[in-house]
C-alpha cells in the first residue's frame, strides 16, 4: 500500500458567471485525480497556471474537501488540516510580526508542545541552520529578500517535521539564480531528512533535477493527471551531469508531451506555454 | 526619513495663521464689538498661560491644570470605549451572526450626539462624573468598534491558513494570529476614538459643569469674560492636534510588513 493515496478525487468550484445553466453552475477543476506515492518518494506535479494545482495541493493539505474521491495517509483518510502534512506555501505566508526564529518556533511549538522550552527552541534553531538562515534569525520578514523567506518557509514546514511536505510552487516567484540556489539546497535538504515530499510546480527543469517522479497535470476544466514520468538519475544530481545525460533529454520530451497532449485550445496560457518548450 | 525645512514649509503656515488673525481681528473691529480681537485676548489670557499651573479656586485654574482635569476625564472615558469596543469589533469580525444581530443596533446608535446622551447618563447615573464618562465612552467607542470589525475582516486567509496547517488553539490563534494581524487597524480606531473623546468633554464638561477646559469656557461665558472663551477654545484645539499627531506616531508603530 502506498505511504500517501489520492483516490478518484474531484473538486468543483461554484461558477459565479451568470447565465450558466443550473446544471453546468459548477465548475469543476480537477477531476479523477489518482496518485500513490511511496515513503521518501520526491513527487513533483506539473502544470500550467490555472490547471487547479494549488486547488491540489490544499486538498492534500486538507485545506479543502474534495467533492468526490478521498485521500489516504498511511492508510487513514484525511479530513481537514493538520501538521503531519506540512505545507510551504507559494507567497511563504510567514507572519510578519514574528522574526525568523519565532515563525519557526510556533510551528515547533503547535505540533510539539510537550517537549521542554529548551529542546524546541533547539529544534527551531536546528531548522533554521538547514537553510542557513542562522545569521538572520532575528530577522522579521519584511528586512529578508524573497529567497530568504521562502527558506523561513521551507524550515518552518521541515520544523513540523510531517509526515510529507506540501510545496506549492514554492521558487516561482524568485529570481533564476535564487531559484537554482534554493533548488540545490532543496535537493540536499532532502537527502538529509528524508521526508516524503510532493511539490507542484510549472518549471519541467526544476522537476526533473528534484524529483523521482513526475506527474503532469493536464489543462483545465477537469483537470486530471497523466502517466507518471519517472527519473533514474540517482540523487544528488547536478544540472551540468544532467545536460549530459540522454535520459534526461528524454524525460523532458515524454513530460512536454504529456502536457501538451492534454491541452485544449482555450486555456492555453502561451506565456507558460513558451516556457515549457523553451 | 528625511526632513525637507525650506521656505515654503516654514512661511505658508505662518502665513495661513497671518490671515485667521487678521480676519479675527477685523470680525473684532466692525462685525462683532462684543468679540475680543486678538490682543485683548492675549492680555486677559497671559495669567492663565504664564502661571499655567496656577489655582485659585475649582473654576479658576491655570490654563494647563484645566488641562490636565480634561484629559484625566478623557483618558478614563477613552479607556472605558476602547475596553468596550475592541472585543465588540471582534466579536462583530468574527461571527457574522453576530454581525447581522447587532450591526443595525450600532448603526443607529452611532450617530446619537454627546448631547443626547449626557441627560440619559445623568438620569441613569445621578452623578455627573459617571455621566460625563458614560457620554465619552459611548461617543468615543464606534470608531474603534467599526475599525476592529473591519480589521478582523480583513485578516489574511494566508495567515489563518498557518494556523489551520498548525492546528493552533483557538487562545494561540487569537494571540498569535488574529490580534497582531488587527492590530493596525485597531490603533487606527483608537486614534479616531481618541478625537471623538476629545470633542465630547467640551459638551460633557458644558452641561455637567466638571472643572476643565470645557466646563471653565461654559463658565467664562455665563461671567461674561469673552477673552477667556477664545482661551479655551485655542487650548482645546492644540491638545487635540498633539493628541492625534502622539497617536498616529504609535499607531504607525503597528504597521507592520
Amino acid at each position: 500500500m502506498a505511504y500517501l493515496e489520492i483516490k478518484g478525487v474531484g473538486k468543483s468550484y461554484r461558477r459565479n458567471a451568470t447565465g450558466a445553466s443550473a446544471d453546468s453552475a459548477r465548475l469543476a477543476v480537477l477531476s479523477d485525480i489518482n496518485l500513490a506515492i511511496d515513503e521518501n518518494e520526491f513527487v513533483c506535479i506539473v502544470g500550467r497556471s490555472g490547471s487547479g494545482k494549488t486547488t491540489l495541493i490544499s486538498l492534500i493539505a486538507g485545506l479543502l474537501e474534495p467533492d468526490a474521491g478521498e485521500i489516504l495517509l498511511e492508510g487513514k483518510r484525511i479530513s481537514g488540516p493538520g501538521p503531519d502534512r506540512g505545507v510551504v506555501f507559494q507567497n511563504y505566508s510567514l507572519l510578519p510580526w514574528m522574526n525568523v526564529f519565532e515563525n519557526v518556533y510556533l510551528a515547533v511549538d503547535a505540533v510539539a508542545p510537550h517537549l521542554a522550552e529548551a529542546a524546541k527552541r533547539q529544534r527551531a534553531e536546528h531548522y533554521i541552520n538547514l537553510v542557513n538562515l542562522s545569521a538572520a534569525m532575528k530577522k522579521v520578514p519584511r528586512e529578508l529578500s524573497g529567497g530568504m523567506r521562502q527558506r523561513v518557509a521551507v524550515a518552518r514546514g521541515l520544523a513540523m517535521d510531517p509526515k510529507v511536505l506540501l510545496m506549492d510552487e514554492p521558487f516561482s516567484a524568485l529570481d533564476a539564480l535564487t531559484r537554482g540556489t534554493l533548488q540545490e539546497e532543496l535537493a540536499r535538504i532532502w537527502m538529509e531528512t528524508q521526508k516524503t515530499v510532493v511539490m507542484i510546480t510549472n518549471d519541467i527543469d526544476e522537476a526533473i533535477l528534484l524529483a523521482d517522479s513526475i506527474y503532469t497535470l493536464t489543462s483545465g476544466p477537469g483537470a486530471t493527471l497523466g502517466p507518471a514520468v519517472r527519473v533514474q538519475t540517482p540523487h544528488p544530481r547536478s544540472r551540468a551531469q544532467l545536460i549530459d545525460e540522454p535520459s534526461y533529454q528524454r524525460v523532458r520530451r515524454e513530460t512536454v508531451n504529456v502536457l501538451m497532449a492534454g491541452r485544449t485550445s482555450s486555456a492555453v496560457d502561451s506565456a507558460v506555454e513558451k516556457k515549457l518548450l523553451h | 526619513m528625511e526632513k525637507r525645512l525650506d521656505a515654503a514649509t516654514m512661511i505658508l503656515p505662518m502665513f495661513g495663521i497671518g490671515l485667521v488673525l487678521m480676519i479675527w481681528t477685523a470680525l473684532s473691529l466692525k462685525v462683532a464689538p462684543d468679540l475680543p480681537s486678538p490682543l485683548r485676548t492675549w492680555q486677559e489670557s497671559q495669567n492663565y498661560i504664564l502661571n499655567p499651573f496656577f489655582k485659585d479656586g475649582e473654576m479658576n485654574q491655570g490654563i494647563l491644570r484645566f488641562a490636565f482635569l480634561s484629559l484625566i476625564r478623557v483618558a478614563k472615558g477613552f479607556l472605558l470605549a476602547i475596553a468596550i469596543g475592541t472585543p465588540l469589533g471582534f466579536l462583530l469580525g468574527l461571527s457574522a451572526n453576530f454581525h447581522r444581530a447587532f450591526d443595525p443596533v450600532i448603526q443607529v446608535l452611532r450617530p446619537i450626539s454627546p448631547l443626547a446622551w449626557l441627560p440619559l447618563g445623568l438620569v441613569i447615573f445621578k452623578q455627573s462624573e459617571p455621566a460625563a464618562l458614560f457620554t465619552i465612552a459611548l461617543c468615543a467607542m464606534w470608531p474603534t468598534v467599526i475599525n476592529t470589525a473591519m480589521g478582523v475582516r480583513s485578516i489574511s486567509s494566508e495567515y489563518l491558513n498557518v494556523g489551520r496547517v498548525l492546528k493552533l488553539s483557538p487562545l494561540k490563534k487569537l494571540s498569535k494570529i488574529m490580534i497582531p494581524a488587527t492590530l493596525p487597524y485597531m490603533f487606527t480606531g483608537y486614534r479616531l476614538s481618541l478625537g471623538m473623546a476629545w470633542l465630547v468633554i467640551v459638551a460633557a464638561e458644558m452641561l455637567t459643569g466638571s472643572p476643565g477646559l470645557g466646563g471653565f469656557l461654559w463658565q467664562e461665558y455665563n461671567s461674561l469674560v469673552y477673552s477667556h472663551i477664545l482661551l479655551s477654545v485655542i487650548s482645546i484645539g492644540l491638545i487635540g492636534f498633539a493628541l492625534d499627531r502622539l497617536m498616529s506616531v504609535v499607531e504607525r508603530r503597528f504597521k507592520t510588513a
